[in-house]
């Protein structure tokens, strides 16, 4: 009777473990052609702006770090609600595998605005409207984490990270005009990131093929994220231990 | 009516009952026996209302109890671990806010009437601090007197009680079925109440 | 009506209370008072910074003052059951959740205001600049409550909560500080407050609409 009960609610994990094994490294192998190809583009082939000199090439891992860094957030919060909405334990999961990649890319996304600031703005930081945005992202992100982190039944954990995703994203987009709105008032840093006036064709396509490479390494990461999660939460399970005992 | 049907609760990663059903009609007395850990009061909360149940369905009088929570919650009281008194109010301030809460105010008379009912007569304007564990369960019972509710759901009401409580408050469950309410509850002493026959509702895994 | 006896029920219950654990109100009225007044020693006694920074340092306190008070907003509802009381009570979750906010912000939001304009003194802000300080602290306040709510209601009962809690709610409080500390820097660079202060009061309207269900829904996973 009782394995009726376990089948129905554990499947889909079990079948998502096998699925997401074959799937990642196509992923990984892709992130790094395409790693490989975009950095090749950017620092080999791209011109050397007039402006900026050598240092601005950074901004091919800069750029693509920062987009992926604030669409993860919200991956992560449709996952959030997905999962609130439907009680899909699987969702819950690709909710908490894909915070640590999301926050690392953001922590990304300063250190090398920092990189980039040095040489540029001559400052290691500049309170600039962009990199205190990300900055704040990087705060909601370790907030996600610590409280999941805090709380030992994964239900809870899964429910209230859910919903402080949720309500996190809600904000972001007040976070994001606050801090634009508080930027513009007191004239700090001008200097934007966009301001390339006529960003060359081959740099666009090296910053494409970088942004690309970052989605295939966050894919890869976040599947064997979760697959060690499935693991975790399954490890009394029958499949988990059949799988164990194949391999011992 | 209230009845449970194909309930499983799992806390963590053990699953402490599945395929539970029970049906607890007016006048009737359920007991949930168990040992320790067998989810006694994951059961009771699930049946308040606290814990959704991983499986299946609580129904009151034929409706689920998550569509029907206002009328349910109405008609329900629940006596919990805590007993739910604080300890910077008096006695008195304590029922008076439990009642106002249930909806159904209740004058100082009364109050003190139910107070005195659970011999605690004179503690009306004591604050809660200076009554021990037992008064303030105490205190925590005359609620379940005060708020007029159909369906008592009482976790452990018989602890913290010494002998002459006992006796009053099995006496108590009595006329509440009697007068055609419903009592679900867990003890682990044994329950003697005149003219009722419980039916037991045992937890095993 | 019922629900408006509800409300009233609590309110009169926290207040309450509340007169009865004045140590708790007022200790966070000190700590607020003492955070705004470790500025001046920190950076220097020079009138014309402290009147720069006047508006941002007592907004700042009066957020670090919210976050620590948070931890009485549910916990001890939480701890002696009162909570699951409240939770099954027939009244609509919002109705009552709504109730302990504004109780909790009348206890410790109300006090700050009352105090800020003594902070406010201490940094040579200009009495315009002051009106506008208490006023962006009577707009702002309650969002501190409210949003605040939601983290305090999250980490209810888990190890290390108030330290969570501060992780969790501070960088949503970003948008209150900005606009608040910009509505003072407004006044006292003459360029007036109002846009700042309209913000703030859309932001007090979206959250005094949104959290209440956020709340109620952290409450039950909480509580489970």
């Amino acid at each position: 009777m009782m394995n009726s009960l376990n089948l129905y609610k554990y499947a889909s994990p079990a079948t998502f473990y096998d699925l997401a094994g074959r799937m990642i490294p196509w992923f990984y192998a892709a992130a790094a052609l395409l790693g490989v190809a975009g950095l090749y583009i950017g620092f080999f082939l791209a011109p050397t702006d007039f402006q900026q000199s050598e240092a601005y090439r950074i901004i091919f891992i800069h750029v693509p770090a920062s987009w992926m860094s604030m669409f993860i957030y919200v991956v992560m919060a449709i996952w959030a609600a997905i999962g609130l909405a439907f009680n899909t334990r699987l969702s819950f999961m690709m909710a908490s595998a894909l915070a640590p990649t999301g926050a690392m890319l953001t922590f990304v996304a300063l250190w090398t605005g920092a990189l980039w600031g040095r040489p540029t703005w001559g400052a290691w930081w500049v309170w600039d409207a962009r990199l205190t945005s990300e900055l704040i992202l990087f705060f909601l992100y370790v907030g996600f984490m610590a409280l999941q982190a805090a709380i030992d039944d994964p239900r809870r954990a899964d429910r209230a990270g859910a919903l402080i995703a949720l309500v996190g994203v809600v904000n972001v987009p007040i976070i994001y005009f606050s801090v634009r709105w508080w930027n513009t008032l007191h004239q700090g840093a001008s200097v934007s990131v966009s301001k390339a006036p006529s960003m060359a064709s081959i740099m666009l396509a090296g910053m494409l093929v970088m942004a690309i490479a970052v989605w295939m390494y966050a894919i890869a990461a976040a599947l064997s994220r979760v697959r060690s999660i499935i693991l975790e939460r399954e490890r009394n399970s029958q499949w988990v231990a059949q799988l164990l005992e194949g391999k011992a | 009516m209230l009845e449970g049907k194909d309930l499983a609760c799992v806390r963590g990663e053990r699953t402490l009952f599945s395929h539970l059903n029970f049906i607890l009609r007016e006048g009737e007395l359920l007991l949930v026996q168990g040992a320790n850990g067998s989810g006694k009061t994951s059961l009771l909360r699930m049946v308040c209302g606290l814990l959704a149940p991983e499986f299946g369905d609580i129904l009151w009088r034929g409706e689920k109890i998550g569509a029907v929570r206002e009328g349910y919650h109405a008609e329900m009281a629940y006596f919990g671990h805590a007993p739910a008194v604080k300890e910077d109010l008096t006695a008195f301030e304590n029922l008076d806010f439990a009642c106002r809460l249930a909806g159904n105010p209740q004058g100082r008379d009364e109050v003190e009437g139910a107070l005195g009912h659970l011999g605690l007569g004179h503690c009306l304007n004591l604050p809660a601090k200076s009554l021990s564990q037992g008064q303030r369960r105490r205190v925590a019972l005359a609620r379940m007197l005060l708020v007029k509710a159909r369906l008592w759901i009482l976790d452990e009401p018989l602890t913290a009680l010494d002998q002459a409580a006992l006796q009053l408050v099995q006496s108590l469950i009595g006329e509440h079925l009697q007068q055609g309410g419903m009592a679900l509850l867990t003890t682990h002493q044994p329950v003697a109440i005149a003219g009722v026959e419980p039916r037991i509702l045992k937890l095993t895994p | 009506m019922s629900m408006l006896q509800t409300v009233l029920a609590l309110l009169r219950r926290e207040l309450t209370l509340a007169m009865r654990r004045r140590g708790d109100v007022l200790t966070v009225l000190f700590f607020f008072v003492i955070v705004a007044s470790l500025f001046p020693l920190g950076v220097g006694p020079d009138a014309k910074l402290l009147r720069l920074m006047g508006g941002g340092v007592v907004w700042v306190a009066a957020l670090l003052a919210a976050m620590l008070s948070l931890g009485r907003l549910f916990a001890n509802d939480y701890a002696d059951g009162t909570l699951e009381q409240l939770v099954l009570s027939p009244a609509p979750p919002v109705v009552w959740i709504t109730g302990k906010i504004l109780a909790h912000w009348l206890v410790s939001g109300v006090p700050l205001i009352l105090m800020a304009p003594v902070l406010g003194v201490q940094y040579g802000l200009s009495s315009e600049a002051l009106g506008v300080l208490v006023f962006s602290l009577l707009l702002g306040t309650p969002v501190l409550s409210l949003i605040g709510a939601v983290g305090a209601a999250l980490t209810l009962g888990l190890r290390g909560g108030g330290v969570l809690v501060s992780l969790l709610v501070l960088p949503l409080y970003i948008p209150v500080l900005i606009f608040g500390a910009g509505a003072v820097d407004g006044a006292m660079a003459g360029l007036g407050a109002e846009a700042h202060l309209s913000l703030l009061g859309s932001i007090l309207i979206l959250a005094f609409l949104l959290t209440p269900w956020a709340v109620s829904a952290a409450l039950r996973i909480s509580i489970e």
